[in-house]
């Protein structure tokens, strides 16, 4: 890889995240949303431990979803509000590495709610079972592809009159497969059923990762340019 | 103003021709079918109008290449009609299929693969539709259409191969011996002309429609280009 990409991609990761440990606007905001997620499915699914089995990884899913979205909206918005997208646009740098650094920086925020929110959901509900590291493979995979086609789709909804609103219906849609795969995946590594009912979910995922990271790629030229 | 083609008035006569006779065979000369009835009727449009809604998805997506490529609007104004039109025919095939399913499966709706993914796509054209009305620039609008309509293409056929992990349920009736227990059948001579007329027809008057709603799009873009002239 090219010295200078990767220079300019680290660059804008560190801006990123730099701006939030000072702020901690995203994260707190992401943050409390999940908790409240899960405490409205607590009561709206009645989750007893039978309940609990099947659903436990549809509940997670479900609020990373919804929370990422939080992320992926206010992360494209701080750059168009105060006009820095155009001078990361202005910087004589490969507009790629512009989409890899929003992006990293996304999943990274991404990640981090997912670390506390895991532990937060084994301590309310006593299940440990989420803490095997091929659940986690599955939670990371997952949310590259969800936030390689977010990152994409959060370029273009913020260039539009209803912003905000756009970008869940246009994100969902497009990444109900990562979400149905994921949680397939993740259900039956809770459940320990075998391996192809595991495998199955999984390959189609990291298919879908590699396709929609390269094609992510390929489009943000065409999304950015005025 | 451009004067309306006469392959084109050629082309709404046909559509009407055959859509008539495709109607009319699969209402009297297909024969009734002998589990399920009359109700299997509904099978001959279900079919055709799935296939060319299938078939308006993936020339979306083709044409939304084809405007990245070349940013020639005629591709914008292809993809949109192309979009609008297999929307409309993917809502007919999914009430259609409602209307034989429910005495054939006795339920309305089942979270089956094709009908999820139907379901889905249906979503993404909503979803292109809102997209489209929130932006005023008519480039903009066509590029971010076409990146649009190009990740609904490459979701889709992943969306169909992960929901086919769950069990499905609905009968793949051609090539296919072993379905009649989800309500499949084995076709005769005369249901399979009925089905062959249908899709023919389906496909003459989505090509009748495409290219109305091509013409349309032209002069929609005249006249906002109309207004933009008259405010400056």
């Amino acid at each position: 890889m090219n010295p200078s990409f990767l220079k300019a991609t680290l660059a804008i990761i560190h801006k990123d995240l730099a701006a939030e440990f000072r702020s901690r606007e995203l994260l707190t905001a992401m943050l409390s949303f999940s908790v409240l997620v899960i405490l409205i499915f607590n009561f709206a699914l009645d989750l007893n431990p039978d309940v609990r089995q099947t659903v436990t990884a549809g509940v997670l899913w479900t609020t990373f979803a919804f929370a990422g979205t939080l992320g992926l909206n206010r992360s494209m918005a701080v750059e168009k509000d105060r006009g820095c997208m155009d001078g990361l646009l202005l910087a004589p740098v490969d507009r790629s590495a512009i989409f890899f650094g929003k992006a990293i920086s996304n999943l990274a925020f991404m990640l981090i709610v997912e670390a506390i929110v895991l532990p937060l959901y084994a301590f309310f509900y006593n299940e440990t079972r989420i803490f095997q590291w091929e659940f986690i493979a599955v939670l990371l995979l997952g949310s590259i592809g969800y936030i390689a086609v977010g990152t994409l789709l959060s370029a273009m909804t913020i260039q539009t009159r209803t912003r905000e609103i756009l970008l869940p219906i246009l994100l969902f849609p497009v990444v109900v497969p990562v979400l149905i795969a994921s949680v397939l995946a993740s259900g039956a590594i809770i459940n320990d059923m075998t391996l192809p009912q595991i495998m199955s979910p999984l390959n189609l995922l990291i298919v879908y990762d590699v396709i929609f990271i390269a094609v992510s790629f390929m489009f943000f030229d065409f999304i950015v340019e005025e | 103003m451009q004067q309306k083609p006469t392959l084109l008035t050629i082309l709404d006569v046909l559509s009407i021709i055959v859509i008539g006779y495709a109607t009319y065979s699969a209402l009297f000369i297909a024969p009734t079918e002998l589990v399920m009835g009359e109700v299997q009727r509904v099978f001959y449009f279900h079919v055709g109008t799935g296939w060319v809604a299938l078939l308006g998805f993936i020339i979306a997506s083709i044409a939304g290449i084809l405007y990245l490529i070349n940013k020639k609007m005629i591709w914008d104004r292809f993809g949109f009609a192309a979009v609008e039109v297999s929307c409309m025919f993917f809502i007919i095939t999914i009430i259609l299929g409602s209307v034989w399913a429910r005495p054939a499966w006795n339920t309305w709706w089942t979270w089956d693969v094709r009908l999820t993914t139907a379901a889905i796509t249906e979503l993404i054209f909503i979803a292109y539709f809102m997209l489209r009305a929130g932006i005023e620039d008519p480039e903009k609008r066509a590029r971010f259409g076409a990146i649009y309509t190009i990740l609904g293409g490459l979701s889709a056929p992943i969306t169909f191969m992960v929901i086919r992990l769950f069990r499905s349920i609905h009968p793949v009736v051609v090539g296919n011996p072993s379905a009649e227990a989800q309500g499949g059948f084995d076709m005769s001579v005369d249901m399979r002309n009925t089905l062959f007329i249908a899709l023919i027809a389906f496909t003459i008057l989505f090509i009748d429609f495409i290219w109305h709603r091509v013409r349309l799009g032209a002069l929609q873009e005249k006249v906002e280009e109309l207004k933009l002239e008259k405010i400056s």
